[in-house]
């Protein structure tokens, strides 16, 4: 307990750090790979609709005596005996231990009517305790249409948002990759297992949309704060910065997730233990399979998805070289002073200053001695941008640290 | 940013004065509890959807409703029925009540009603007779009509009122075939009726276009081929000839085009005359119906079966074809023939309801016993109390002492939520659905989620070196931001779902939409206030190790968390990771 609070702490400082943006690579690779899959297993197994998407009469009736799977063959006898089927057959399967359910092709009105009184007689229950649900061979394209409109409508409203939220159409456009990532991906595993799609399954992956964008805006938030002023200095990369935020938010996302899943993990227990089949169980299988994905990419995909984005701007670029260089000369620096590293690691001022060069023009002016640096030109823009920290860091550390933040820019300027 | 004053005491009083407003509402309008959907409280819903059609113009909302509003009259008699439009073609008749197929048979066969010209019929070559001749069995064996009735007083209350010859529209073969048909071949109940015959070749003014010489030879080959299963309801145009069955089955028409519309009936009504065994169903036309009708009736009254038989067309399928017995020019017609008083009725309904302004197509029926709906509730509140229980745990687990607040918030939620679901039940119809209840649990993670943003800001904002009093504020004011943010993208999910979808979808997203905006309110003025008091109090204030702002843990020093019983206010020297 104690020592997963010390993680977050660590993680917050930068003291411990996960390279997630740096190793994009692979990420990008193991989702690619997830996707192929995926795609792969809706095109050859295909979705199995359930039959609200294929239309047809699905009752489910309860058995009054005996196992419900004994009296599948009488009640599928019933049913083709009442003619109403014409050459088709009946699904007959039993949920739980005491209901049969019966699937047909659409019936009329009348048909129902005889259904069900043939099933009643066969299981002696009264016609009232069957349920029944009727479906219109068009409806289900009908929910299909609405899924897909509401899909296309929420993504440009949501490209909308975030863009007007972050000024920024780079963090749209990852988001809504991982988006997508993540519905094609839980899409993927209900192919390949062969879950039911149900009508539920489709609120359940609507629902996901949500839950991936909202997971994706708390970190991107967090990547905005620490990157809002980076390029007017060269102490990190973009990339750098951005891997900071996912660092830090590493535990908010998390401990999000882990309670998000809760609630459903509550729905799917219920909805698939005690209950059998329904709503409950389609709703929360795809919500539980979509958070649990969209976590996933809101680490390892929208993140190094923005900074592959980020990193071609020519100010980015111009940044990824002053920092290249900047630590170049640190590295040199360090090596020529030999012994002298260690000591400038260990936290005096020289030491820090020595790290960072180029980090500000008023320090280096007020410590001017060294020539070492490469561009004092490169101080441009504001000066006081990311003053330095004087607490102790290592020079040749590609990943930045955190420093209290009383000693950074006062918090009025925080927007 | 973060220069407002907190005043936690006020935003408390805000939240409650607006739940005890909410508990007074639910008094005095004695709701306590949330209005159920038939899925949890059993019950037949039926959904039809409007579906273009031939000649019948765009599906506009005014259509929709004035269907809406015919359904409602034509069910409302039946049972407490609910009718109301969802998105912008489709309509929901809910029922309690499971096991209602006459509900589901009057709300599904509620399309359009015309009146065409018989021009042949034939019984459908079925198992019993093959029937060898069909140029034949379209004017004898089909026709049947009822002897008893037809000759007999036919005046009835309707007659006195028309002018014309004796009895307004005349009766009725099989209209709900009840009795064997019984086939006496020439019916011929009124004396004038068959003799004309076809006397007049073209009676062909104005719009009305009565055929005098029956079925063409192709529309009998064609008839010859027919099978009922072929009628399609697309193909289906009003000014054009059709060829369909009876809504048993048992016989095929070649019907004209179609000469009275549905709409052009004002009323119907089912009535036993004087002196009478029988029901017979009173007509009332309006508007261009009635002197089409009299057109119609007037040419029609002298041909020979069956072009004298008007077939009563509902929905494509031929309900009733009553033969004319003598021209009806008042608009004022009576359909007599063997019916029961159930018959009539129905037969009144379908002619007064049956003329909906679209057509629709039932899409979706779903019969919920009330044992399984309880049974679905009760797995919903399960459900709902497991995952409830899950948070809670976790919170307290990972935020030990701050998991009190995310307690009494999601506490607070919930109250607001139940408020909110009665009331709106109350005021808008809101029904709560299994799926809503989904909605309503999938939207405690939501609402927890808020908390873990701003708690996790706090302890960031502590670990960059701020007391905590500092931090409750400076940590919300950047949380909220996020809160928002994150929020504003749920809604809209929420928003999207409920304008695009259909059925359950919208239940769904009407309560996640609405949990959302209680997050929103319960976080600005529930949490937030709560953990500003709670940071004055010596548990939390100095970081108690159960608070969930144990210093150590976050890396700072104690006295860093509390400056007012620290002497060293200097946050220099203590940087975090500081040698």
């Amino acid at each position: 307990m104690s020592r997963l609070g010390a993680v977050g702490h660590k993680l917050y400082t930068g003291e411990v750090s996960l390279n997630f943006v740096g190793r994009r690579k692979l990420w990008y690779l193991i989702s690619a790979v997830v996707l192929v899959i995926a795609i792969g297993a809706v095109l050859i197994r295909g979705l199995a609709f359930s039959i609200e998407f294929r239309g047809g009469v699905d009752f489910q009736a309860p058995v009054a005596s005996g196992s419900a799977q004994n009296a599948i063959p009488g009640v599928r006898t019933a049913v083709v005996d009442t003619g109403v089927l014409g050459r088709a057959e009946p699904i007959v399967t039993s949920i739980g231990a005491n209901q049969v359910r019966v699937e047909t092709p659409p019936l009329s009105t009348d048909n129902i009517a005889k259904a069900r009184t043939a099933i009643a007689k066969q299981l002696k229950v009264g016609e009232g305790q069957i349920d029944y649900s009727s479906i219109g061979p068009t409806w289900g394209a009908q929910i299909t249409d609405k899924a897909l409109l509401s899909l296309g409508v929420f993504l440009v409203l949501v490209m909308g948002v975030i863009w007007l939220y972050f000024r920024e159409w780079r963090m749209s456009v990852s988001g809504l990759v991982a988006l997508l990532h993540d519905v094609a991906i839980t899409v993927g595993i209900y192919a390949l297992v062969g879950f039911d799609v149900t009508p539920a399954t489709i609120i359940g992956v609507l629902t996901i949309l949500g839950y991936s964008l909202y997971d994706t805006v708390v970190v991107f938030d967090k990547v905005r704060e620490n990157t809002r002023s980076i390029s007017s200095g060269s102490r990190w990369t973009y990339s750098e910065a951005a891997n900071l935020a996912v660092n830090q938010t590493l535990v908010r996302s998390i401990n999000t997730s882990i309670i998000a899943l809760l609630p459903v993990a509550g729905i799917l227990f219920v909805g698939a233990g005690l209950l059998g089949a329904g709503t409950l169980k389609d709703l929360s299988l795809a919500l539980f399979i979509g958070i649990a994905v969209g976590t996933y990419s809101s680490i390892f995909i929208a993140t190094p998805l923005l900074c592959d984005l980020k990193e071609r701007e020519p100010a980015m670029r111009a940044l990824s070289r002053r920092v290249e260089q900047r630590r170049a000369g640190a590295a040199a620096k360090s090596a020529a002073s030999g012994s002298a590293g260690p000591a400038a690691v260990s936290g005096t001022p020289g030491g820090a200053e020595g790290g960072e060069p180029a980090a500000s023009g008023e320090d280096q002016g007020a410590n001017g001695t060294r020539q070492s640096v490469p561009a004092t030109s490169r101080a441009q823009g504001r000066p006081a941008g990311r003053p330095q920290s004087t607490s102790s860091r290592s020079a040749g550390r590609s990943q930045p640290q955190r420093k209290p933040r009383s000693t950074r820019r006062p918090k009025g300027h925080g927007r | 940013m973060a220069t407002k004053r907190p005043h936690p005491w006020r935003s408390l009083a805000v939240l409650l004065v607006a739940l005890l407003v909410g508990v007074g509402l639910m008094a005095t309008l004695g709701a306590w509890t949330p209005r159920l959907g038939l899925d949890l409280r059993g019950g037949t819903s039926i959904t039809l959807t409007a579906r273009p059609s031939a000649g019948q113009g765009a599906i506009t909302p005014e259509k929709l409703a004035e269907a809406v509003e015919i359904i409602r009259n034509r069910v409302g008699a039946i049972a407490e029925a609910e009718v109301t439009t969802q998105g912008n073609d489709h309509i929901v008749v809910e029922v309690p009540g499971v096991g209602q197929d006459q509900i589901v048979r009057l709300v599904g066969s509620t399309a359009e009603l015309r009146f065409r010209q018989v021009l042949a019929a034939a019984p459908v070559a079925a198992p019993p007779q093959p029937k060898p001749t069909p140029s034949k069995s379209p004017a004898t064996s089909k026709a049947t009509p009822k002897p008893t009735v037809g000759p007999s007083v036919k005046p009835s209350n309707k007659a006195t009122k028309s002018p014309a010859p004796r009895a307004p529209g005349r009766a009725v073969p099989q209209a709900f075939r009840r009795n064997a048909p019984t086939p006496t071949p020439t019916p011929t109940p009124k004396a004038t009726v068959p003799a004309p015959k076809a006397t007049t070749p073209t009676v062909d003014n104005g719009k009305v276009r009565v055929s005098t010489t029956g079925a063409s030879p192709e529309q009998m080959a064609a008839l010859q081929k027919f099978k009922c299963a072929d009628y399609t309801p697309g193909k289906d145009n009003f000014k054009q000839a059709l060829f369909t069955c009876d809504r048993e089955g048992t016989t095929k028409f070649v019907l004209g085009p179609a000469i009275v519309l549905g709409s052009e009936i004002a009323d119907a009504s089912a009535q036993l005359p004087q002196n009478q065994l029988a029901w017979q169903v009173g007509l009332r036309l309006k508007g261009a119906g009635k002197s089409k009708f009299a057109q119609a009736s007037t040419q029609m009254y002298q041909l020979q079966q069956p072009l004298s038989q008007f077939a009563i067309v509902l929905d494509g399928k031929v309900v009733s074809y009553p033969v004319i017995q003598g021209p009806i020019t008042d608009g004022q017609a009576s359909i007599t023939g063997n019916f029961s008083q159930q018959e009539a009725t129905d037969l009144a309904n379908t002619l007064k309801y049956g003329a909906l302004p679209l057509r629709f197509e039932t899409s979706q029926v779903s019969a919920v016993s009330p044992t399984l709906g309880s049974d679905q509730l009760t797995g919903g509140l399960v459900a709902g109390a497991i995952g409830l229980a899950l948070v809670v745990l976790y919170s307290f687990f990972y935020y030990r002492g701050l998991g009190l607040v995310v307690v009494l918030s999601l506490a607070a939620a919930g109250a607001l939520v139940y408020a909110s679901v009665v009331l709106l039940g109350k005021s808008a119809g809101f029904t709560l659905t299994l799926a809503g209840i989904a909605g309503l649990i999938v939207a405690i993670g939501i609402t927890a989620d808020s908390f873990v943003v701003y708690f996790e800001r706090l302890r960031d904002e502590v670990r960059d070196g701020r007391s905590l009093r500092t931090a409750v504020e400076t940590g919300w004011v950047r949380a909220r931001r996020t809160i928002l943010a994150a929020d504003s993208v749920s809604l809209l999910a929420a928003v999207v779902l409920y304008a695009l979808s259909v059925g359950n979808v919208r239940g769904f997203a009407y309560a996640l939409g609405l949990t959302t905006l209680i997050d929103i309110i319960i976080v600005f003025v529930f949490t937030k206030p709560l953990v500003t008091l709670l940071a004055r109090t010596r548990f939390f204030g100095e970081g108690h190790r159960f608070s969930g702002l144990d210093p150590t843990r976050l890396g700072v020093p104690r006295e860093r968390l509390a400056p007012r019983t620290a002497t060293r206010a200097s946050t220099r020297a203590s940087s975090p990771k500081g040698a």
